[in-house]
């Protein structure tokens, strides 16, 4: 789960990460109470969960409240474009209102859990401000990495090894230590899968503070953190996706044209990959699980027809833990009480499939049933209207 | 021949008398699978359709002989399940529950490190030798017993691919799901690894999905020390970047754990990639016909 910056920034100074001081403004008015609060100069950050919103012009400088109101004025309420939104961009509803600081050098610094080790680690570049994985890319040993133990924490000679590898000034060692020493805490006490300080600052007087703060906090683990469940922002996400969620359903929208509703992850994709092998293009990802139950089915094809650029609907089902004909029940359910106006091709097997398609045959809907994965992804391209145009 | 159960294996089921564990402890006796225990904190003593219970791990395999487990605990309990079988130094640990924090699985991960135990998943389907054992929740009538080795992350993706190569009368040695969690148990490597030791493997399919290095980190083992042929498959070619696809751990990052990459790793090696899932079978098929007729 995504969470604000401005939350995650009020999550991690707790753990004694130096934050700038600041405060939200959900209005112009706010923003200038708040600048005003704060004194001098001040920048103005628009909260949505995407990075690139400077570049997208949600991020400016303000002299002073007035300035720092009519800033607020534009970036509240505009939506924002930026390499991570995609084109329909995002609603900016909240700014953030910041003192501004000294900044000598940007840095980078970022906790993830790395696969290979099984291990939380901790990463830190030179180049703040540049995404992780760009650094990565043209320069990986720019990145000095400690791999931690998650009950151990991070030990402060490996906190050392990487301050001194950024080659701080002797002043900010320390408190570059202190810094990520308190992330690493942050880290594994919040059940984050991501948290990433881009830019950390080094200040002209030595100071070390996280100008920028993003924290993913793990799904599974939401149950043991109620109070960072609640900050939960739903606007953030595509109201399809939310509805999804609402009845345990696994839905991505895509922008393609083939509706598609597969139970487990693996197969979702290879479903929406062979969609493309045969000439279309998915609408979805959509994984209903292992084990749902013929409401879930129904609820699944419902949200499937509610993107309107749907133009047929494949279902591709390997009955394990979910029966065929749970899901023909599920579907048939759904199908009539939709009015179903476009195609729909199902490809099942596995358990019970007899039954299911015995269930799909009587209900006299138009459905096409198919027999293999490949049949069924190119009837549903044809049905669909072709190829992609 | 096998890898890691036979019909030898004596499985106990932590969490048998929950929903889940009850239903697939019976679907795998059924199958004929040695379900020879059950634990269950607390109802030690009892039994549970046939098959006694017992409070701790190390009392059901103490009294049973039982050398394998499956874990149908539910998320919050799991890891600690997890480590429990390790405790009581069982060879192998098959961790079916879906849901369990990374940071929890980081714990484990540190702790198996070095033991005497083997994990399977966790967020799995589980491992099936056709006709011998089955320790999960794959349908077992897909399966016939034969000689592909099977290693994938996905469930129903694995039984797609079982099902081509049975309808066309290829039978499967071992298949395995190893999950689709970031942090599992037994790597794509370890199975590979395995299943080229065993005599029984003629041919191995490795599938894969989008995020991490695994699928990579095999292809190198494979292209070093492999003979047997190699089909391979990777889920996500058309996921979006910086999406979380259904597992966690299938996510593309920074143009990082493409599915372009690792079927270029995986062509590099020697491994017969299919970009479409629906010709995993005749893949087999033909490089099993290819090797039969070198072979005469």
């Amino acid at each position: 789960m995504k969470i604000h910056e401005y939350q995650a920034k009020e999550q991690l100074r707790p753990f004694g990460l130096p934050i700038p001081r600041g405060q939200v403004a959900a209005t112009a008015v706010e923003a200038e109470a708040a600048a005003k609060m704060l004194g001098g100069q001040v920048v103005v950050k628009a909260q949505i969960h995407a990075g690139g919103r400077g570049k997208g012009g949600g991020v400016k400088l303000a002299s002073g409240p007035t300035e720092a109101r009519a800033m607020a004025e534009k970036i509240l309420g505009m939506t924002l474009v930026t390499h991570q939104t995609g084109p329909e961009g995002r609603l900016v509803r909240q700014v953030l209102v910041e003192e501004t600081l000294p900044i000598a050098r940007e840095l980078y610094l970022g906790a993830v859990v790395d696969r290979v080790s099984g291990k939380p680690v901790m990463m830190v570049s030179a180049s703040g401000g540049m995404e992780i994985e760009e650094v990565a890319a043209k320069d990986p040993n720019a990145i000095l990495r400690e791999p931690f133990d998650a009950d151990r924490g991070l030990q402060a000679y490996q906190a050392r090894r990487l301050a001194f590898g950024l080659k701080l000034p002797a002043a900010a060692i320390n408190p570059a230590v202190k810094a990520m020493l308190a992330l690493a805490r942050a880290f594994v006490a919040l059940d984050a899968s991501l948290a990433e300080i881009n830019p950390l600052v080094l200040t002209k007087d030595d100071k070390i503070v996280a100008l920028d703060a993003k924290l993913n906090i793990d799904d599974n683990a939401l149950y043991r953190h109620p109070e960072l469940k609640a900050l939960r922002d739903i606007h953030e996400e595509a109201p399809l996706e939310v509805e999804a969620s609402r009845y345990s359903l696994n839905y991505i929208k895509l922008d393609g044209n083939v509706a598609c509703m597969v139970n487990g992850a693996g197969l979702a994709m290879a479903t929406m990959d062979i969609i493309q092998y045969a000439g279309g293009s998915p609408a979805n990802f959509l994984d209903v699980g292992g084990g749902a139950s013929q409401e879930q089915v129904r609820h699944a094809f419902e949200i499937l027809l509610k993107d309107p650029n749907v133009k047929a609907v494949l279902i591709n089902i390997f009955g394990g833990i979910l029966r065929c004909d749970t899901l023909a029940n599920g579907v048939v359910e759904a199908a009539r009480a939709v009015d179903l106006k476009v195609p729909l091709v199902i490809r099942m097997e596995g358990t019970n499939v007899e039954q299911g398609r015995e269930v799909l045959r009587a209900s006299g809907l138009p459905i096409t049933v198919a027999g293999s994965m490949k049949e069924a992804a190119e009837k549903v391209v044809a049905a669909a209207g072709g190829g992609r145009r | 021949m096998s890898i890691l159960v036979n019909k030898k294996t004596r499985v106990l089921v932590q969490g048998i008398t929950g929903r889940e564990g009850s239903f697939h402890a019976r679907m795998c006796r059924e199958y004929g699978t040695h379900i020879v225990a059950g634990v269950t904190p607390g109802k030690g003593g009892t039994t549970h359709e046939g098959t006694p219970v017992f409070d701790t791990v190390a009392e059901a395999a103490a009294a049973t002989g039982a050398d394998a487990t499956m874990i149908f605990v539910p998320p919050p309990f799991a890891a600690d399940a997890i480590l429990e079988a390790a405790a009581a130094e069982l060879p192998l640990v098959v961790c079916i529950t879906e849901g369990i924090p990374v940071l929890d699985m980081a714990r484990v991960a540190a702790v198996l490190k070095g033991g005497k135990s083997r994990l399977i998943g966790p967020n799995c389907p589980g491992i099936i030798t056709p006709g011998e054992c089955k320790m999960g929740i794959m349908p077992g009538h897909i399966h016939r017993p034969g000689t592909v080795g099977i290693v994938s992350r996905s469930g129903t993706l694995t039984y797609e691919a079982v099902h081509q190569l049975t309808l066309l009368g290829i039978g499967q040695s071992t298949a395995i799901g190893i999950g689709g969690d970031p942090i599992v148990g037994t790597s794509h490597l370890d199975a590979v690894r395995m299943f080229n030791e065993d005599p029984g493997t003629e041919a191995i399919v490795m599938i894969g999905e989008i995020g991490g290095s695994a699928e990579e980190a095999a292809a190198a083992f494979i292209r070093e020390h492999v003979r047997k042929p190699v089909v391979g498959f990777i889920a996500g070619q058309t996921a979006p970047p910086g999406r979380r696809m259904g597992h966690a751990g299938a996510i593309i990052s920074g143009g990082q754990g493409t599915a372009k990459e690792k079927m270029e790793a995986m062509r590099a090696a020697g491994i017969h990639v299919c970009v479409s899932p629906a010709e995993i079978g005749a893949t087999v098929a033909s490089v099993m016909g290819a090797k039969a007729a070198k072979g005469n």
